[in-house]
């Protein structure tokens, strides 16, 4: 029986969407079969970052109103056999979909998969609602701003209420060198303010936003971002992996900034 | 007070942190700023009629309590309320 994971936020930008694919392409990676769902309806972007946007023929909402089967409508990805995406659609609005309706399109496809990711649109309405139906528990994306924090603690609020218990915490975007001088909130303070279990740490990265316009995503390659993404897909399988050392890479780069910048 | 802490501005991250704190008070409680402050007062005026307060050091917050028995928490009123003269009792 596969679980059901919705990657939320609240607030918008933070970063589900590219947490979607680079936790599903991980796990697949770790020979998973896995399946993302983008439920925002009306806003596609998860075929975009996941560089499947091409091969779009049927979409979620075709799926829960029955104009085809759940198999007509997915579509594998290039680099991984085993994962795959249902793509949400384009002209449609929240409304076409119920939360019961995912919900018994979640149970569908945990015979089939090992995981079943749910992009979650941003806000607290219906499209909220539709993500998390089925949910068994759930990644709340923050990055270490107010705003996201206070949005976040209102998500994990809603997710409580909704009886999922088990959620867990991604701080993403940090910047270590801004954490250093005191002028960026840190994860510990976060998970201070939240009260959730911390399970990954993203840096602020340049290559997520190459990796993005290349519609590649790059969870287990050298970058920074790359490895700490695939660090959340092995805690997601129940391995215990240290956090990151965001300063290692910085500290080092700092020296060499320092070293030019005495010549 | 150290000495380099004299001149040092507080961090804009511990400001973050501070105003994050306050707003998730009121977020969390449902409730506004300036129904905490007659929250409050009220209870200063009842606790006032029986003993003498340290209004000053007075610290009510709205935080989250593990319930026992379960994993979840639920919100807690906590109130830490410093008593100056107990023998004094106004009873």
């Amino acid at each position: 029986m596969g679980e059901v994971i919705v990657i939320t936020s609240g607030k918008g930008g933070v970063g589900k969407t590219t947490t979607t694919a680079n936790v599903g392409t991980g796990l697949a990676k770790l020979n998973k079969k896995v399946v993302l769902i983008d439920t925002d309806i009306g806003l596609r972007n998860l075929d975009v970052v996941m560089g499947l946007e091409n091969r779009i023929v049927y979409n979620l909402v075709d799926v829960v109103e029955g104009n085809c089967r759940i198999k007509q409508a997915l579509i594998k990805d290039k680099r991984y056999p085993n994962l795959y995406l249902l793509p949400s659609a384009q002209t449609r609005d929240k409304t076409s979909v119920s939360p019961e309706q995912m919900k018994k399109l979640s149970d569908e496809l945990r015979e089939e998969f090992d995981y079943i990711l749910m992009d979650c649109p941003a806000g607290i309405e219906q499209g909220f609602k539709n993500a998390i139906a089925g949910a068994d528990r759930a990644l709340v994306v923050t990055t270490p701003e107010v705003s996201a924090v206070r949005d976040a603690d209102r998500i994990i609020g809603l997710l409580e209420a909704n009886e999922i218990k088990n959620t867990h915490l991604i701080v993403n975007r940090l910047r270590s060198d801004m954490v250093k001088r005191g002028d960026m909130m840190s994860s510990d303070d976060v998970v201070e303010i939240l009260a959730v279990d911390l399970i990954g740490v993203v840096p602020d990265d340049e290559s997520v936003v190459i990796s993005t316009n290349q519609g590649e995503p790059l969870v287990g390659n050298e970058s920074l971002a790359g490895q700490a993404y695939l660090n959340i897909c092995h805690r997601l399988l129940g391995e215990e992996v240290p956090f990151l050392d965001l300063n290692a890479k910085n500290s080092l780069m700092a020296r060499l900034a320092g070293i030019f910048k005495k010549n | 007070m150290g000495f380099s802490e004299f001149f040092k501005r507080k961090s804009s991250s511990n400001v973050a942190k501070d105003r994050l704190k306050l707003v998730l008070v009121s977020d969390r409680a449902n409730c506004s700023p300036e129904i905490m402050e007659q929250m409050k007062n009220d209870i200063i005026k009842v606790i006032s009629k029986y003993v003498e307060i340290d209004v000053d050091g007075l610290d009510i917050k709205i935080t989250q309590t593990e319930i026992e028995g379960d994993n979840g928490t639920v919100p807690a009123l906590f109130a830490n309320i410093p008593i100056k003269d107990l023998k004094n009792q106004k009873m």
